[in-house]
């Protein structure tokens, strides 16, 4: 196949970037997308251009570095599918394709598609944890948990962190992020109590790094590529009411 | 609470070989006693104190994340370091399958000194008794740290944890989350680790590289990194250092392995004194999704898991063009159930790949290229139902169908073995310290518990055990010693290690070639993969110790890396790694040529059964290959640790 290319090329994080269009010949169907910018790559190379910065790392799905919007849709719009995980089968011959960074105010280029999530890492530091401290823990069988909560909390476990929910968000919200933190140690007996201060400083500090706020469209949900549910964000705003009335308090 | 069992004593004392710069330090005591005893023996650190010292860590994986939020809990100021842009994405987090553990949930007879024996098999002898019984001992206490961070293993209805099996074993040891184990443990280190980060205890570092370490007196004091957004090359010094980096599978450029997964940080480390012990050791994995061109940029790993469901089989006929559905059942050959049948499709990942490698030789395998076997679940779905094979295996499934294009519910999957896990590493004691004392070496980095061979769901259990448990207290006992001089950044040692990696740096980008990186770095996977891969002989290993220093003549001649060193430069990294991938490939080669016997992932041509199992040869190479850098990697100098069997007798491994 032949595919051509716009992609966001900015030198640095306080450059101006734009749209680059380029073709990319020999695309097989059976390429990743990934693969594809691969090639591309190794085309400007060879003419003396400097390649394309991209995040990237397991490609396989799961470590969440990879994630650019393409044509118009991050991580491609493929159900349940990261960037790196979309197929060039996804595409025709002669397609127009084109391919941006996360944009958030939140979410800094760096460079080209390469963008700072550290805003993420900074909510899970605010609150996103249960306090163990290593040795302290009780046999891991003293205390079960309904199979309904473990696996429910186990899907909001899944979150690989990639920031498609924000970057798919008209208000560049992370509240699914935030929510399936919150959700997943909430609905553990050992998240209980922490549970309140959690989600207080949890959100507390997803405003403070200038995400926006949720007006329930459902983008994110639509985008994650774990298939994070919205009912997340429902449970998230419970936790958060409750919280606040109780001042943050675990006692009623 | 489990029931120790021991098998019969029958030890056979090999060849005396240990030379004293490789004093494994094994604690006196009967096996059992050995960790307790040791622990009580090392010494302390006050609390008051632990603040004054600061220990560096490197790599922000399970034995890396979870060492820095330990010793940062007790105290100690901790300063990690990881290349990815968060510590959440180090390469633990692809792990699938899951963990093991000697908890006897399920009341099969499983116990510590099972686990233990179970490993040292798997190994094929050629791992260290102590260090493994330690693992073995740990794996219980890992669980139930791990539950109480609120890691959401999967449980049967009463709320209780579910286990499944796992190859290697004949007992259901394995806790799993789903198949995202590796990332459910990942994120509960890397919430250990932010809590500290909050609590100002860790001063975490992403999207940096560690370029060298930095020995002063003979104690490895610091390390040298390099920004990899500003390009700042940078010093940081510490009374400790941690290598918890991950292995070198992608010297093979294709692997299981994520594409930034690299060797620099413990190769570096090498040349600076810490020797490299059985580079050669490479673990293939059976179940991963076969190649599909020239444009492939990494392998995909089905989880071994898969096979406590699914049937491995090629057609009978070489060369049958035949759909998998229009073949009938007597015209199949499952050839690990026919080989093995008391493991059948759960034989260990090296006997399942070579066995996988012997039916696509003889021209039986399927799909384009031949290469490739069926992983069949069409019974499985008839036996279970579609749905509870979606419950266990629906992650991997949809996986499987977006890479491929192909339903596994419909057609059976195509598996074919890849290039997963390296047991070699840097050579450490039983305090886990390499040769330069003070340098720590953690999980997959170092070459410690698996021996030739891992077996499924002891990664993650090796790495959390190193992280949680082992390292804080060898550490603390180390610090505790004292003798440490305070050194800064002024010192010779310090200014000549920053230089050298500025110097190195710049001539990337000076050499102006006409090859990418990647260009070499494909040709020397291919170089690899073909001579010091499922199988290896003395010829081709010849061939590639020849072929090697000319790439790599050629890689420092004729590279091309465009751009600057002041900003992000993704080539320059890339550079870095593959010019560190070179010279160890060397080294794999001549370990494996010296090792001229087969023993686990480690096949060499030359000594096989009649059958065409590996033959080890305990009675000369029974030891630990310890390579010492002398500044070229074809003049590394051997040291070899011999390993004594005090507890489990040298048996040739059988799992028919």
């Amino acid at each position: 196949m032949k595919i051509t290319v716009n992609v966001w090329r900015q030198k640095n994080a306080s450059s101006k970037g734009q749209l680059v269009k380029y073709l990319v010949d020999h695309v097989s169907p059976d390429m990743s997308f990934l693969e594809m910018l691969d090639i591309l790559n190794q085309q400007l190379m060879a003419k003396g251009e400097e390649p394309v910065a991209f995040d990237h790392d397991c490609r396989e799905g799961i470590c969440g570095s990879c994630g650019v919007v393409i044509n118009g849709l991050a991580h491609g719009g493929q159900l349940a599918t990261t960037t790196c995980q979309l197929h060039m089968r996804k595409f025709k011959d002669g397609d127009n394709i084109t391919v941006e960074p996360w944009r958030a105010n939140a979410f800094p280029v760096i460079k080209d598609l390469v963008v700072d999530r550290g805003s993420f890492d900074r909510i899970i530091q605010a609150g996103g944890f249960i306090s163990a401290h290593t040795g302290s823990a009780p046999d891991a069988n003293g205390t079960p948990i309904p199979k309904e909560n473990a696996d429910l909390a186990f899907e909001g476990a899944q979150c690989i962190g990639c920031g498609a929910c924000v970057a798919a968000c008209p208000n560049a919200s992370a509240m699914l992020f935030t929510s399936a933190k919150v959700g997943h140690l909430g609905l553990l007996p050992q998240g209980q109590p922490e549970r309140q201060q959690r989600v207080l400083k949890m959100v507390a500090q997803m405003d403070a790094e200038g995400f926006g706020g949720c007006t329930n469209i459902g983008e994110c949900s639509a985008a994650c590529p774990k298939e994070i549910g919205l009912h997340f964000i429902g449970r998230l705003n419970r936790d958060l009411l409750g919280a606040t009335l109780r001042g943050g308090s675990t006692v009623d | 609470m489990t029931t120790e069992i021991k098998p019969q004593i029958d030890v056979r004392q090999p060849v005396e070989y240990t030379d004293a710069r490789v004093n494994a330090n094994i604690p006196a005591g009967p096996i059992e006693q050995k960790w307790s005893k040791h622990k009580f023996e090392m010494k302390l650190v006050n609390p008051s104190n632990r603040r004054k010292y600061t220990v560096i860590v490197v790599g922000t994986g399970l034995a890396g994340g979870a060492a820095a939020a330990t010793m940062a809990e007790m105290g100690y100021n901790v300063k990690a370091f990881c290349y990815q842009d968060s510590a959440r994405r180090a390469h633990s987090i692809a792990a699938q399958g899951g963990i093991n553990a000697a908890k006897n949930y399920r009341n099969d007879g499983d116990s510590v000194y099972r686990l233990f024996y179970d490993t040292i098999k798997g190994g094929d002898f050629r791992a260290r008794e102590a260090n493994v019984y330690r693992l073995a001992e740990l794996s219980v206490n890992i669980i139930d740290q791990c539950v109480a961070q609120g890691v959401p293993f999967a449980r049967e209805y009463s709320g209780y944890l579910d286990n499944r099996s796992f190859g290697g074993a004949q007992v259901s040891r394995t806790f799993y989350a789903r198949g995202q184990t590796g990332q459910q443990l990942m994120l509960g280190a890397y919430q250990a680790l932010s809590r500290q980060v909050a609590a100002g205890n860790v001063d975490l570092n992403e999207r940096t590289e560690m370029l060298d370490v930095i020995v002063i007196d003979g104690r490895a004091r610091g390390i040298v990194t390099r920004d990899m957004v500003t390009g700042k090359i940078e010093s940081h010094l510490a009374d400790a250092v941690v290598l918890a980096t991950g292995g070198y599978s992608n010297v093979f450029y294709l692997s299981t392995n994520a594409k930034g997964c690299n060797v620099t940080a413990t190769w570096r480390a090498h040349k600076r004194g810490a020797f490299f012990a059985n580079p050669c050791y490479t673990q293939i994995h059976p179940t991963c999704i076969p190649v599909s061109g020239d444009h492939q940029s990494k392998l995909t790993l089905m989880s071994e898991s898969l096979r406590n469901d699914g049937r491995v089989w090629v057609p009978l006929k070489a060369g049958d063009p035949r759909s998998p559905d229009k073949i009938p059942e007597n015209e199949r050959d499952y050839y690990l159930e026919r080989r093995y049948p008391s493991y059948g499709n759960l034989a260990p990942r090296d006997i399942a790949s070579r066995a996988a490698k012997v039916v696509c030789d003889e021209g039986r395998g399927v799909g384009p290229g031949g290469l490739g076997v069926y992983l069949d679940f069409t019974a499985a779905i008839k036996r279970l139902g579609e749905s509870t094979v979606r419950e266990r295996y629906g992650n991997l499934f949809d996986m499987y169908e977006r890479i491929t294009g192909e339903n596994p519910y419909k057609v059976p999957m195509r598996i074919y073995p890849a290039v997963h896990y390296t047991m070699g590493g840097l050579w450490v004691d039983y305090n886990l310290m390499s040769t330069i004392p003070g340098l720590f070496v953690g999980g997959e980095a170092n070459f410690s518990d698996h021996g030739a061979n891992r077996l499924g769901a002891s990664a993650l259990m090796q790495g959390l055990a190193d992280g949680y448990f082992v390292l804080p207290a060898t550490i603390s006992n180390y610090l505790a010693q004292g003798g440490l001089e305070k050194v800064d950044t002024t010192h010779s040692a310090v200014q000549e290690a920053v230089q050298s990696v500025t110097a190195q740096t710049q001539k990337f980008l000076d050499i102006k070639g006409t090859r990418t990186v990647d260009s070499f770095h494909r040709e020397l996977g291919k170089i690899m993969w073909e001579y010091c891969g499922m199988s290896r002989t003395d010829e081709g290993l010849r061939y590639a110790l020849q072929r090697i220093p000319e790439l790599r003549q050629q890689f420092w001649s004729d590279l091309r890396v465009l751009g600057s060193g002041d900003d992000l430069n993704q080539e320059l990294e890339k550079a870095g790694r593959v010019a560190d991938f070179i010279e160890l490939a060397e080294l794999m080669c001549l370990d494996a040529l010296e090792r001229a016997e087969s023993c686990g992932g480690h096949f060499r041509e030359e000594s096989q059964t009649p059958d065409g199992e590996a033959l080890r040869n305990d009675d000369e190479y029974c030891y630990v290959a310890a390579w010492e850098h002398t500044g070229e990697p074809s003049k590394a100098v051997l040291h070899r640790e011999t390993l004594h069997f005090e507890n489990i007798h040298l048996a040739q491994r059988s799992y028919k």
